[in-house]
């Protein structure tokens, strides 16, 4: 694994300290890097897409796994297609979410020809960019809810009934049950799930570039531009420390401050 | 049990949820599966609200005009290679950490969690230039090799927690009656650590399978599946970009359908 990743990430800062052309140590990567307006861009819209994309994550995931909570006939159904997404591709996913937006898609289509619509609704192009957003957010939250339910779902399966039956016996309602006994012991579980989609929202890539391409730039979309369109490892070098610094940093944080439980194990 | 009032109106509302979220899972597959086999002309026909008329030419114009088939085979050969190094590399290492106490070995473990979050996305770079200088550059046994980086963690965890799982005492009783550590292993504990096994490397196979940012940054003119849709999807006529994620979406859904029992178990090792 040493030789994996670490030996990989001495080379990621030698590149991305290397002048694309004359080959010497400098800054000039990330001099340039901060000149493009695409990366201030990038920066933007990778924490807003998380920052809107993550608590509606984390609110369904917990809407899903407590209604799954009470067994009823064909819970067992619900639970596995809801974990279908895991399997999917963010490239499937984006393709999928295409097939329904787009300008003759599912949805264009069903509400014309009911007659609620007269004019099909744009959801891709530069100029509907904010339309563009909603579709990623759709998007992300259909493919990748499925992992934070995964964990709050354990976590609330060793939520003791007895605590349960016990606010019951004082009287307790279904909020304050929920408010004083299921938050609070769901509180590590919450805080691996939140890591890890933090994580990944940081990575965020291929359902960006096929919805949206540069219309909504992403770091990890304007790595791969710079890398495969400009053919430029050290700009591109640079973009991958930067997603790895925040990655780390952001990791740092939430261990440092919220203490998730699989490391006190 | 006497049924309530308000018994009777929980029980509604709980399934008017539970197929509320069904309905939001499997519409969009369900669409997605039409629109690959459904005629283009109704599709570009906007009064029409579902095609009606299906065929098989853009999933075939696809697969073998497009080349998508030759990508589906790179994938194949990839996610292959993927799970036969990382197994020979992880299970050595997942067993250990579940049978013997060594110095280090939650040192090791921590280690082996925190790479797991490490964003993987950035060794792509690096290995552009590191495979140039030995030979691996546009290769798929670099992206192989790249995806076994990504899922060596996983494996590692997913072994230990199945090992564990198996009594030491089965072992040491084959070694009572002669067989040695490494017979034990091959003759005992391995055949009831099979089926976990056959799951983990089903997981490590939807991981490379769905892989996209490293496949398409490290090799660019032979890629694997999903590298070649993202560059053909943007130019592609819609009709067939709904075939390339059917065909996407096919071999994982299958998989996962065979291997259902295990899998929920295996993502469960995965995100403790």
């Amino acid at each position: 694994m040493i030789v994996f990743v670490g030996y990989p990430i001495i080379e990621t800062v030698r590149l991305a300290f290397t002048h694309p052309t004359t080959g010497e140590p400098t800054f000039y990567n990330f001099q340039r890097l901060f000149e493009d307006a695409y990366f201030w861009s990038a920066l933007k819209y990778t924490f807003l897409l998380a920052g809107i994309v993550i608590p509606l994550q984390v609110a369904f995931a917990l809407g899903v796994s407590l209604l799954l909570l009470k067994k009823f006939k064909g819970s067992g159904a619900v639970l596995y297609i809801f974990l279908i997404p895991l399997t999917i591709s963010d490239v499937a996913a984006a393709l999928i979410w295409y097939n329904i937006l787009t300008r003759n898609g599912y949805l264009n289509r069903i509400l014309i020809s009911l007659g609620i619509l007269d004019n099909p609704i744009y959801f891709f192009g530069y100029q509907y960019r904010n339309m563009e957003l909603i579709a990623l957010v759709i998007t992300e939250v259909w493919r990748a809810t499925a992992i934070v339910f995964v964990i709050i779902f354990a976590g609330l399966q060793m939520v003791g009934k007895e605590y349960l039956e016990a606010a019951d016996v004082f009287g307790a309602s279904q909020f304050e049950k929920f408010r004083y006994i299921i938050l609070p012991m769901l509180k590590p579980s919450l805080q691996t799930a939140l890591l890890i989609r933090t994580l990944f929202a940081m990575q965020v890539f291929a359902v960006v570039w096929i919805l949206a391409g540069r219309d909504i730039p992403v770091l990890a979309g304007e790595t791969y531009y710079w890398q495969v369109e400009l053919k430029n490892t050290n700009v591109a070098a640079a973009y991958a420390l930067i997603i790895a610094l925040i990655s780390v940093t952001l990791g740092f944080l939430y261990i440092k401050f919220l203490k998730p439980q699989y490391l006190e194990r | 049990m006497p049924v309530y009032k308000g018994e009777t109106l929980k029980m509604i509302l709980i399934y008017a949820a539970a197929i509320l979220i069904v309905t939001w899972i499997l519409a969009p597959l369900g669409l997605i599966f039409l629109s690959a086999f459904a005629v283009p002309s109704e599709y570009y026909d906007i009064r029409k609200p579902i095609p009606t008329k299906f065929t098989l030419e853009n999933v075939n114009t696809l697969l073998f005009i497009l080349g998508a088939w030759r990508s589906t085979l790179n994938s194949l050969f990839v996610a292959i290679l993927t799970i036969l190094i990382s197994f020979a590399l992880g299970l050595p290492a997942g067993y250990s950490l579940a049978r013997f106490m060594f110095k280090g070995r939650d040192t090791f473990k921590l280690l082996i969690i925190g790479l797991r979050m490490f964003p993987i996305i950035v060794l792509a770079v690096p290995l552009i230039t590191i495979y140039l200088q030995i030979g691996l550059a546009d290769t798929l046994i670099g992206v192989a090799l790249a995806h076994t980086a990504m899922s060596l963690p996983f494996v590692v965890l997913i072994t230990s927690s199945i090992f564990a799982g198996i009594p030491v005492d089965y072992e040491e009783a084959g070694m009572v009656f002669g067989l040695s550590r490494m017979e034990a292993f091959l003759r005992v504990t391995l055949p009831l650590a099979l089926p976990g096994l056959a799951a983990a490397s089903i997981f490590v196979f939807i991981m490379s399978w769905n892989e996209v940012f490293i496949a398409s940054v490290l090799v660019l003119i032979n890629r694997t599946l999903p590298a070649d849709i993202l560059i053909s999807a943007l130019n592609a006529p819609d009709p067939l970009k709904f075939a390339a994620g059917f065909v996407m979406v096919l071999p994982a859904m299958i998989f996962v359908f065979i291997a259902r029992k295990y899998l929920i178990q295996v993502w469960g090792i995965t995100i403790r």
